[in-house]
């Protein structure tokens, strides 16, 4: 500020000056010195208090940035801005600072203090912009801050700053390549992340910094398929890149079987012919015929893996973009079994619908498609025929295609397309179109004559470029058959008078020299006239001249001698060296002299031998050894950065790497391995997932009736998952392996029974969730049988147990709590019933106005716990009232139906945050009409409380039909006391006075804390505010699963993790006062166990020690 | 991934650029502009040009190249798909993608662009998103801001990017509620000289506009969906659940978005609305054409082909045309050689026709190619494929929208050669 504040006082009044007249376009041009006078008022403008003066400054430098002018001197008076309240002036300072802080490395220091600041507000969207800035800032010093960064950021609860930590990376990596250990550890660590947001950028940043770290992947490939369909398309198109790559390390080529057959007969041949010692090829052979041997011994089957990713990615072939589109089509070409690759060709097609560059990318690599897999594209031969607008460039290469396209049964039509586009107006075009006839006239004998007829019909046009491409092409024909063409050879030979191209020429030229014996009489006389324009020839003419002359004298000297004489005078003095030195270089061949080498003999040999045809050629032939879609083989050469496709293996490596090991319950170590079993809820609900191998791991966090899930899960079938798991380290592989056998069948099962679900449930509702609810059926239709329910309900206590260790603890116990059901009966009922109406459930879309939606609230605990769910539950924004049904919540009952003439009322707490107000407790109430009437303007009235206590209203339900059901969701604040909240329901017709009594466990919300922070916080909470209990455990709840269910059931806390397995700790706050409570349950043998609470508030802890007795002992 | 990018306009200037890492120097574009030298034509330029440090990649749309800088391997349409939709998102935005737009729009232009790509890794491209990011610029809301000193910027932060339905932002509030889809199908097809396809295929897109409170969910079916053949769609479309029931299942989008673009299978018969008589003739040694043509309805199903715009490029040794519309009226532009004939409607009991002589460069020989003639066209209320929409369900919200659909069939590349 004083700096630049002096700087104005010496300039005087010049800024006043200044700004009219640069006030409206600063940027534009401008002397020198007016430069300091726009500069002057702009740093005024950036130091006053008005934002608006402040924006209107940083609007002119950002346009100034923007038409590339240097506005650097700005620096020290824009940075100080770095911390401005306004949003606006702030991001343009951003851009400003991202734009000149590598320029002016030491006044960026002054920016850095803000964003580490930033990297700390509650809120994740400045985090994540803090983070954004910071790493985009290029300076070297600032490494250490922003490697610090990036780690804490790679395990932040909030998967959008996980994202941004994952853009940094590459960064990072490009600032300071030494980083790149540490930096490969962050993208491990995000690789193991469950969110779709995270997967491509953190795929992106391992392509950008350790692509050959492939086993980085192999315990993330199986999430990263199922995850694909839900990525964003930008990530799509980095991940599928990825895994084609990956792939080919991995899994068996498909195609092994035909391959080897055509290699080794291949081999054979050059074998016969070579000759090449024959040990070594004996050698060969055998090995040869060993692999042979093995690939018949071992019949090809697909690695389910494999199959997996085919799966996943064929659906992106529908995807609006064109690069997903292409991504999917490459991995296919590189990956799939021939039969398979046939689908790609459709959307290929498509695309070329699309932009012209879009078309010229596509088509680049149809062209190389074609030539490996010419069935493929045979059925659109129509789709590659040219019109009169398309780019030179697209024609060119369409016409590229349908060359290669070109077979027997259809060159017909080809060639009559072909002869309408010679009489194109874009001469460019005919001339390759001429080359495409020659090409598919050496490809296809059948057609040469035609080909060749037509040709020289060309001679005649009028345009000498298509005279001289054809000459070229016929040149390149004749060679095939000179003998019965030596009347072409004739009539060329008249055009020498006529043609002026010199590729034409040189062309003529070769071939009569070439044949000269077909045409003995005019080769002479052709020589004639080249001899008298030999000085004003191009010089390749002039090369073939000489030549002409050389086998000319060779085979008819007695006519030629003088003339080969006389041009080889002439070439001796050329400008040219070449054209002197091939003179001299002949002149020693052919003209006998005493000196005359050994050579000379051979000189007939030497020019007149057999020349082999030239093969045309399709200049796309081997560009498939580039990776289909990339740069490089676009260029045709390799780019910087290209990771090469490596070829198939010859055996396949150990497919259990990718397997994801079932961690063991009681052990706290593997905390990245848990983290792999939270499902993924996709939006999609119905994606592929549920029939994906990954699976078996991720199920069995939430689906104990494995029967009914049938999704391939290894536990599929066994209803008693805890037992296995108890059984400890069972080789899962081997399990996995028989199950994968079974995918297909139960997958067929599976969606049989998903179906009506599927109809009756809102699409939005995840995978997850619907799993919970089939689960729901299935206990209920189970008849309670005890046992069953018992495992199921330990089950989920695992998923809690292992959840409170791991990282996203928070997070993923939310997505815990929810999921059970509180009113299971109900929800139950209502969910049979909408099966028969099969127009969804509208209630599951209820628009329950709690203000889910609201965007972040400050207080981070709880919304942003919201806002995390928005991102892996699909249903938490939408349907914030449809999350709760899990079946460890219990629901209670408000008001009987036939108290209330029909109407009856059921209500839980849902345990999720109640986002308008923190310090209130959610209460999910279902409605459910019984009556034959519609029931309207169901709403609360007259609330009786006790002091201190809030209730937020639920929003009045319109209407609800006869048989309907409808959710809605209330905040009450209990001000942590066990009273009841009285009100009157009222709807169009009655009121009912009803009242909602809270159980001390739902007065709380599960906080997380480390085991140390347990401890420290007990340690403060010790004395009257400890209670010790000592309990006998029931039967059935010995193991630290059951604990920890039944502790959650009863109240909502979150476990902490813990050395010891003796022992269960569990922590939560009281949601208005926000004190501490903290649980242990210790067992000892037989079944005894202490339980103690330490909670600052003695009547709740007293409260809660009853009720966790109760559900422990019982 | 994108490293910088210029916006270069007709004349060969740069008029914006944009670095996403370290500064690139504008002076690499030369290499850009040798290519276009060498072009004929402006979309002759290579969508790739390798440079010996990096790799430009450049679209061209509305006289504006977007050349984008690379310096590693890349997915080159991953590029191209991205300078697309930067060019759609200005579109959105401004109105009008052009070079005086972008320049008025300068600061929320660098604004998008920042936010759209991280480290030149795309970030937000969805125009929902950005909306919420920024705000896009109105007349009032300039004037607003001129007199308040307000911004563009949204004052909420965003959580569009953090919701599971990441295209659609939240909070939205209509008092009408409206959802309007537009079917349009353009037909591709090749005419030969004699009157016969070559090839036709049908490409259709469903286009909707909708303005619906909340979180609707909407399901669209048709009466045959049978008919489409390949589709391809916005991610918002339930890819599952067209694939098991071929019923098109989302949550929108707020605005106007493509929800569909398909192919009628080629197997059908393609309907072909128009035909062409011709008959374009240059005699040898003489310095006259003639040039006869005229169109008629064929297969149109009842309804009126309007809007039939012909245009064709004549070759390069025609001087002028002299010619007599039967309705319409004609240009000719003796630069381009391009002769266009804006038709309107076609009335099938007085076929339109133009008539008259070409004037050919004295001396010159006849031309030996024939000009194709493009043909565009529209059928209002009528697919052409016959494909019907069923019918359209909402759900998830409680009031009731209007619903309306609207079909339309275009000429697309329709060509006719002569």
């Amino acid at each position: 500020m004083s700096s630049s504040s002096a700087f104005n006082d010496e300039k005087g009044g010049s800024s006043s000056v200044g700004e009219p007249e640069y006030g409206h376009d600063p940027a534009s041009g401008g002397i020198f010195s007016s430069d300091y006078k726009r500069h002057d008022d702009l740093k005024e403008m950036l130091d006053s208090n008005k934002d608006s003066l402040k924006l209107e400054a940083m609007k002119r430098i950002v346009a100034m940035i923007a038409r590339g002018k240097n506005a650097s001197d700005l620096f020290p008076a824009v940075v100080k801005n770095v911390a401005c309240k306004n949003i606006e002036v702030k991001k343009l300072v951003y851009v400003y600072l991202v734009r000149y802080a590598e320029e002016q490395q030491d006044l960026a220091l002054l920016s850095i203090s803000t964003f580490q600041r930033g990297l700390k507000d509650p809120n994740q969207l400045i985090r994540a912009s803090a983070l954004r800035v910071l790493s985009s800032i290029r300076v070297t010093i600032i490494v250490p801050i922003m490697m610090l960064a990036i780690k804490e950021a790679a395990s932040d609860m909030s998967p959008y700053v996980r994202k941004t930590a994952a853009h940094a990376i590459p960064k990072l990596y490009s600032l300071d390549p030494e980083q790149k250990d540490q930096l490969i550890e962050v993208i491990e660590k995000l690789l193991a992340d469950k969110t779709t947001l995270v997967a491509g950028s953190v795929v992106m940043a391992f392509e950008e910094v350790c692509p050959e770290r492939i086993d980085l992947i192999h315990k993330n490939y199986r999430k990263l398929c199922n995850l694909l369909i839900d990525v964003e398309e930008w990530g799509q198109v980095v991940i599928i890149n990825m895994l084609t790559r990956y792939a080919r390390t991995q899994f068996l080529n498909p195609n092994m079987n035909e391959s080897l057959l055509e290699e080794g007969s291949g081999g054979d041949k050059t074998f016969y012919g070579s000759d090449e010692d024959e040990d070594d090829d004996e050698e060969e052979k055998d090995k040869k015929e060993e692999a042979h041997a093995m690939a018949k011994r071992k019949p090809y089957v697909m690695d389910p893996d494999h199959r997996l990713l085919l799966r996943n990615t064929k659906p992106l072939l529908q995807s609006r973009n064109a690069a997903v589109v292409m991504a999917v089509a490459q991995l296919y070409f590189h990956l799939a079994p021939k039969a398979e690759v046939g689908v790609i060709a459709k959307a290929l097609v498509r695309l070329l619908r699309s932009h012209s560059e879009v078309q010229y990318v596509v088509l680049q690599n149809v062209a190389t498609m074609t030539i490996k897999r010419r069935g493929m594209f045979e059925p659109y031969l129509k789709s590659f025929y040219i019109r009169s607008t398309d780019p030179t460039q697209i024609k060119v290469l369409k016409l590229e295609v349908l060359t290669n396209l070109a077979n027997e049964t259809n060159i017909s039509t080809i060639l009559r397309e072909f002869q309408t586009y010679i009489k194109s107006m874009d001469k460019d075009f005919v001339a390759a179109t001429i080359q495409a006839i020659g090409r598919c006239a050496t490809n296809i004998g059948e057609v040469r004559d035609t080909c060749l007829n037509g040709l020289v019909q060309l001679l005649s046009n009028r345009d000498e470029l298509v005279v001289a491409e054809s000459v070229v092409v016929i040149k390149k024909l004749l060679q095939m058959q000179p003998e019965k063409h030596s009347d072409i050879i004739k009539h060329m030979a008249k055009l020498t008078d006529n043609i002026q191209v010199p590729m034409a020429r040189a062309s003529i030229l070769w071939l009569i020299g070439e044949y000269c014996e077909h045409v003995p009489k005019i080769a002479p006389d052709v020589l004639r006239k080249m001899a008298k324009s030999f000085t004003n020839e191009e010089d390749i003419v002039k090369l073939q001249i000489i030549n002409l002359a050389a086998k000319l004298y060779l085979t008819n000297s007695k006519q030629t001698k003088l003339l080969t004489q006389y041009v080889l005078n002439l070439a001796k003095y050329d400008q040219n060296y070449d054209i002197r030195d091939r003179a001299r270089f002949i002149r020693q061949l052919i003209v006998p002299t005493e000196k005359s080498g050994a050579l000379s003999k051979y000189a007939k040999k030497l020019f007149l031998a057999l020349k082999p045809a030239p093969v045309l050629e399709s200049p796309f032939k081997d560009r498939d050894h580039f990776q289909l879609g990339s740069l490089s083989h676009l260029l045709n050469a390799k780019a910087g950065g290209y990771q090469e496709l490596p070829d198939w293996p010859e055996a396949a490596p150990d497919p259990s790497v990718r397997n994801v090991e079932v961690p063991e319950w009681t052990k706290c170590s593997s905390r990245e391995k848990r983290k792999e079993k939270k499902v993924e809820k996709p939006f999609y609900s119905d994606s592929e997932g549920e029939s994906g191998p990954t699976e078996s791991a991720d199920s069995e966090s939430d689906s104990a009736s494995g029967s009914e899930s049938g999704s391939g899960s290894e536990e599929s079938g066994s209803g008693s998952e805890s037992e296995e798991s108890e059984e400890g380290s069972e080789s899962e592989e081997e399990e996995e392996e028989e199950d994968e056998d079974e995918k297909d069948k139960k997958k067929k099962k599976k969606q049989e029974l998903k179906k009506p679900v599927q109809e009756s449930e809102s699409e939005q509702s995840s995978e997850e969730e619907r799993k919970h609810q089939r689960k729901m059926k299935q206990c209920k239709s189970d008849t309670e049988s005890e046992s069953e329910e018992e495992d199921s309900e330990s089950e989920s206590s695992h998923s809690e147990s292992e959840d409170s260790e791991s990282e996203v603890e928070v997070k993923k116990k939310k997505k815990a709590a929810e999921s059970k059901p509180p009113s299971k009966p109900v929800k139950k009922e209502s969910k049979k019933e909408k099966k028969e109406m099969s127009l969804l459930d509208l209630d599951d879309f209820e628009p329950t106005p709690s203000p889910q939606v609201t965007p972040v609230n400050t207080f981070l605990s709880n919304s942003l716990v919201t806002d995390l769910e928005g991102l892996s539950l699909s249903d938490a924004v939408l349907s914030p009232a449809t999350i709760a049904p899990s079946s460890a919540l219990k629901s209670y009952e408000l008001l009987h139906r036939i108290t209330g003439e029909g109407l009856s009322v059921e209500y839980c707490f849902s345990r999720q945050p109640f986002s308008p107000d923190a310090n209130m407790v959610a209460v999910q109430m279902q409605f459910t009409n019984n009556a034959t009437s519609e029931t309207k303007n169901l709403h609360m009235e007259d609330v009786k409380l006790q002091s201190g206590m809030r209730v937020k209203e639920f929003p009045e339900i319109e209407l609800l039909p006869a048989g309907e059901t409808a959710t809605a969701v209330m905040g009450i604040d209990f001000c942590d006391s066990t009273q009841a909240a009285n009100f009157q329901l009222c709807t169009h017709t009655r009121k009912f006075f009803v009242s909602i009594q809270p159980p001390v466990g739902e007065l709380m919300r599960p906080v997380f804390l480390t085991e140390n922070e347990f401890k420290k916080e007990q340690g403060q909470l010790m004395g009257m505010n400890e209670i010790t209990e000592k309990l006998t455990l029931d039967v059935k709840c010995r193991n630290e699963h059951a604990i920890v269910q039944r502790v959650t059931t009863a109240a909502n806390l979150s476990r902490v993790p813990c050395g010891s397995d003796k022992e269960c700790r569990f922590a939560g706050r009281t949601v208005n006062s926000s004190s501490l409570v903290l649980v242990t349950v210790a067992t000892k043998e037989e079944g005894a166990a202490q339980l103690t609470v330490n909670c600052e508030k003695m009547v709740i802890g007293t409260m809660l020690v009853k009720d966790i007795l109760l559900a422990l002992t019982q | 991934m994108i490293h910088s990018l210029f916006l270069v306009n007709a004349s060969g200037d740069i008029f914006l650029e944009k670095h996403w890492k370290s500064v690139v120097s504008r002076s690499v574009c030369d290499y850009f502009f040798e290519a276009q030298e060498r072009a004929t034509e402006p979309e002759n330029v290579p969508p790739v040009i390798p440079t010996p440090h990096h790799y430009l990649i450049s679209v061209l749309r509305h006289r504006i190249y977007f050349v984008a800088v690379i310096q590693s391997e890349v997915p080159p349409l991953f590029v191209i798909e991205f300078l697309h939709r930067v060019v759609d998102t200005f579109q959105d935005y401004f109105g009008v993608c052009t070079e005086a737009a972008i320049k008025d729009n300068v600061v929320v232009v660098y604004e998008l662009l920042e936010e759209m790509l991280d480290n030149g890794f795309p970030l937000a491209t969805e125009s929902n998103i950005l909306k919420e990011l920024i705000k896009p610029p109105t007349i009032l809301r300039t004037m607003v801001n001129t007199i308040t000193g307000s911004t563009n910027v949204g004052e909420q932060l965003p959580t569009g990017q953090l919701s599971v339905v990441p295209w659609r932002r939240t909070g939205v509030k209509y008092t009408n509620n409206e959802a309007y889809f537009d079917v349009v199908e353009e037909i591709d097809a090749i005419i030969d000289k004699s009157g016969s396809t070559i090839t036709a295929e049908i490409q259709g897109v469903i286009d909707a506009c909708v303005k619906l409170t909340g979180m609707p969910d909407l399901t669209l079916s048709f009466m045959n969906p049978r008919l489409l053949d390949d589709v391809s769609f916005h991610p918002c479309v339930r890819f599952k659940r067209w694939e098991a029931e071929r019923i098109l299942s989302f949550i929108p989008p707020d605005g106007n978005f493509r929800l569909l673009s398909y192919h009628v299978s080629s197997q059908n018969l393609v309907a072909i609305p128009v035909y062409v008589k011709h008959n374009i003739t240059f005699r040898e040694g003489s310095s006259q054409g003639r040039f006869d043509l005229t169109l008629g309805p064929k297969q149109t199903m009842g309804k009126a082909v309007e809007s039939v715009l012909v245009s064709s490029q004549l070759p390069r040794g025609v001087l002028n045309a002299n010619l007599n519309p039967s309705q319409g009226t004609y240009t000719f532009d003796p630069v381009t050689k391009m002769l266009s004939w804006d038709v309107g409607k076609i009335n099938p009991q007085k076929l339109p026709s133009l008539k008259g002589t070409m004037s050919l460069q004295a001396g010159a020989s006849k031309p030996d190619e024939n000009p194709t003639i493009n043909i565009q066209l529209k059928i209002q209320q009528m697919a052409i494929s016959g494909l019907k929409v069923n019918r359209l369900d909402m759900y998830g919200e409680k009031y009731k929208p209007f619903k309306g659909i609207k079909y339309m069939t275009k000429a697309g590349k329709f060509q006719v050669r002569t």
